[in-house]
């Protein structure tokens, strides 16, 4: 009951809208004990603490996705933008690093640097679609192209690499373990509590539920939906700007292939999580569940031999038309 | 005479358990202009629909050049010549004058279209109706009076017989109504026959033969035009009696003015209107459909672009830009649109009580306990029915919706109110409940309020005075010692006052 109420969900019959409700987290359920069941080494500590640090690039962007989409948009450009800023990024510390060296500073600019471009980048997708009036999957199908081609010419068609010494200093962000735990899955978990909070407890997270639900009630409501509107897309560029941070150091480098499908995945987090692609009702602990599924599935077919890895899409990809299916099953 | 081209005998419809249409008997001649009027909600377009195929009635018969009918829908209305032209045009924008005409009756060689044909046709019927635009233009890019023509040309294409005109000159110019009313006249000596629906008295008088008025779904008259006057017109869609629905007026008003516009303007709508309401008043305002009531009230509250005017409140000009502003100077807007702009219907009730005042139960997150008290005090205040406090919206009633719109106002405290049809489509209850709760806020709580309606008696019961609109201008104010009727609609359709 705990649990139940730690996520809403209190007071509720069993019945099939509560199996609605939970679907999700039934489904993550469901894939621990099959993952299980196949290998038993999936519950090692190591194993465990992998799926969760890779969940937490898509996660984190998800959890940008969710704000966006329950106010009624779409953002298709989070991939591009994830591999624009990541080259930017490279590109300044390598500079910087001549006048800073190899320090814990280069890396703070770095951040700096990424924060503001994802501050900028959302800024952008959001004016264009709230005061050019445009509609949001057209604005941002544009600047996916836009920020793919930025980062294909600074990598000038190649691979931007972060010099060596600033990798150094830079690898714990992404590789340390903080009581046993990785740190991108701290940032994950934070940016999650705090996303909750923003959603469900706040004056902003109730108008965006409300644009999503009605735009016409919202405006009749003395709600300034430019400024809801455009302040989604500004979190969703910051959530990419930080899952940009935790990625540089995994690898050290960009290309014009990095955050490649991204978007895709941010938005299935979502859809599987149980908000609604048109917007008006929402759940960042879905989109959370339904990031780890996306990965877990990834992580089961490695630890098999039944199904190629190679089908991870197709997997994934039922699985999204499955969950939809589901939520609308209850519908009259 | 010849033969009537359409006949209905007792026709009835009822929409669920509400009777909207009863015992109407209504007929037309070849060569004749029957023109229906009454006031909005007396059942025209439901009689309309029936006559077109689009309704079918529930009880009654049709008969069409002496045989009995049934339409089962509009196409096959349409098969037996009847063409109904509704006051929103129902043109593809961004197709041709002759893509329209042809439009789902393309002329074919084998696979391909016959343009031709097709053409050379489109070109024969728009000489015919002395029309002169061109088969290529596109529609989007014609004036309202010229996409009406096409309209009519798709009519005469059809070889309809009987031709359904739903306010033909609601948006047209003076100009314009007369190349209309020349077209009607051609109409007629080919001998089809023409309803003629419209809230314009005079025009009626000009152009049709007979009249039929219809008040609450009922026919009262069917007459010659000629026996008719307009005052007359007026008398017979309005003549109901009184019952004892509304609160006694007391008079608490206070000459202070806590609410002046002056020469507002929003493009398209309302033409330099002014006004002003007094402290404690309850200001009517009445009109036709498309009077610019709304919008005018729309644009005083900042929910519409204006042009020019200027808002007072007690004295002093004040800036508002958009509905924000208004409500922070408590000014609040209770829209007519129940379900398409007060509620989120797909949410639950307490989610929309405090979604207009939400700063207030915010600090910094939104504290529910407090939300759920705000709820459990409008409930009993305005007595909503609803089994639970989570319901969702779209699960009460009318009448309780509309409560919880109103309920959802006064969270914000405001001291003017504007009601915006505060009584559409709710029942008798309710009715005077919302009549009651109007009254206590002028008269306990001091607030000021401005109700929009349709309904003369709605305005007549509750009002002080009545500003009464036609054509986007205010045409006059009317004082509670001079209210009635036929004096409001006398305004409203543009018999008196200036226009």
């Amino acid at each position: 009951m705990k649990i139940a109420k730690a996520f809403g969900l209190e007071g509720l019959k069993l019945d099939y809208s509560t199996f609605k409700a939970i679907g999700p987290l039934v489904a993550l359920v469901f894939l621990f004990i099959l993952a299980t069941i196949i290998n038993p080494a999936f519950l090692s500590a190591g194993n465990l603490r992998n799926v969760l640090a890779r969940t937490a690039f898509i996660g984190i962007i998800a959890v940008g996705s969710t704000f966006v989409i329950v106010a009624g948009g779409i953002d298709l450009s989070v991939g591009s933008m994830a591999a624009f800023i990541s080259g930017v990024m490279i590109i300044a510390m390598n500079s910087i690093s001549a006048q800073l060296g190899f320090g814990i500073q280069t890396v703070l600019v770095g951040m700096a640097v990424s924060v503001g471009l994802g501050f900028l980048a959302g800024s952008f997708n959001g004016l264009f679609v709230t005061k050019g009036k445009i509609e949001p999957f057209i604005v941002t199908l544009g600047t996916m192209g836009i920020f793919r081609s930025l980062v294909t010419y600074l990598a000038d068609g190649g691979t931007l690499s972060l010099d060596f010494g600033i990798r150094a200093t830079y690898r714990p962000v992404y590789y340390q373990l903080i009581l046993g735990i990785p740190v991108p899955v701290i940032v994950f978990a934070l940016i999650a509590i705090i996303s909750t909070i923003v959603l469900n407890k706040t004056s902003f997270g109730r108008y965006c539920l409300a644009i999503g639900s009605n735009y016409e009630v919202a405006k009749y409501s003395a709600i300034n939906v430019s400024r809801i509107r455009t302040l989604t897309f500004i979190i969703q560029g910051l959530c990419v700007a930080i899952a940009t941070i935790l990625y540089v150091p995994r690898l050290g480098a960009a290309s014009s292939s990095t955050g490649l499908m991204w978007e895709l995945e941010a938005i299935a987090a979502v859809i599987i999580g149980g908000t609604a692609l048109k917007g008006g009702y929402g759940r960042i602990w879905g989109t959370i569940v339904g990031a780890i599924i996306l990965t877990l599935i990834g992580n089961i077919l490695n630890l098999t031999d039944l199904v190629s890895p190679y089908l991870n899409g197709t997997v994934q990809g039922l699985i999204i038309i499955g969950a939809v299916m589901f939520q609308r099953g209850g519908n009259k | 005479m010849a033969d009537k081209l359409l006949e209905t005998k007792n026709i009835a419809k009822e929409f669920g358990p509400v009777r909207v249409l009863d015992k109407i008997n209504f007929d037309l001649y070849p060569g004749e202009v029957h023109a229906v009027i009454g006031e909005n909600g007396a059942g025209k377009s439901t009689l309309m629909k029936i006559i077109s195929g689009y309704h079918q009635p529930t009880e009654g018969q049709l008969f069409l050049e002496g045989q009995e009918v049934e339409l089962s829908d509009i196409i096959e209305g349409e098969k037996n010549g009847i063409a109904m032209i509704y006051q929103e045009l129902n043109l593809a924008e961004d197709l041709t004058v002759e893509e329209n005409i042809f439009l789902g009756q393309e002329k074919k060689k084998s696979l391909l279209l016959n343009e031709k044909e097709m053409k050379n046709e489109t070109i024969n019927i728009l000489r015919e109706l002395n029309c002169k635009i061109s088969p290529d233009d596109r529609i989007k890019n014609l004036s309202i009076s010229n996409q009406q023509m096409v309209e009519i040309a798709k009519a005469v294409r059809k070889e309809a017989r009987i031709i359904i005109m739903d306010e033909p000159t609601s948006s047209l110019t003076q100009d314009e109504v007369k190349v209309l009313f020349d077209l009607i006249e051609r109409l007629k000596q080919e001998q089809v026959g023409i309803i003629f629906i419209s809230h314009k008295l005079d025009e009626v008088k000009e152009v049709a033969d007979r009249v039929t008025v219809l008040r609450d779904g009922k026919q009262v008259t069917t007459e010659q035009s000629n026996n008719l006057s307009e005052a007359d017109m007026a008398n017979l869609m309005v003549g109901r009696d009184l019952k004892d629905m509304y609160p006694d007026k007391v008079d608490g008003i206070k000459e202070n003015i806590v609410l002046e516009v002056k020469n507002f303007t929003v493009p398209g709508y309302v033409e330099s209107a002014s006004f002003q309401l007094k402290e404690r008043e309850i200001l009517g305002f009445a009109g036709l459909v498309g009077a610019g009531r709304t919008e005018l009230l729309e644009g005083v509250v900042g929910l519409r672009e204006k042009t020019s005017g200027e808002v007072y409140q007690k004295g002093e000009l004040i800036k508002i830009k958009n509905y924000l502003d208004a409500i922070n100077h408590n000014i609040a807007y209770l829209s007519e649109d129940r379900k398409g702009k007060t509620l989120l219907t797909d949410k639950k009730t307490i989610f929309n009580l405090t979604l207009l005042a939400l700063k207030k139960f915010t600090s910094p997150f939104i504290d529910h306990e407090k939300e759920l008290r705000a709820y459990k005090e409008a409930e009993a205040k305005f007595e909503i029915q609803a089994p639970r406090t989570d319901m969702l919206v779209s699960k009460l009633s009318g009448g309780n919706q509309q409560k919880l719109g109103v309920a959802k106002l006064m969270e914000i405290e405001p001291e003017i109110i504007i009601f915006d049809e505060p009584t559409r489509g709710i029942d008798v209850g309710t009715k005077q409940q919302m009549y009651t709760f109007i009254k206590e806020l002028t008269v306990e709580r001091g607030k000021s309020c401005i109700v929009i309606s349709s309904e003369l008696q709605e305005i007549i019961g509750l009002c002080h005075r009545v500003v009464v609109m036609c054509d986007g201008k205010i045409t006059g104010v009317v004082e509670e010692e001079d209210m009635n009727e036929e004096t409001i609609m006398h305004y409203a359709t543009g018999l008196r006052g200036v226009v």
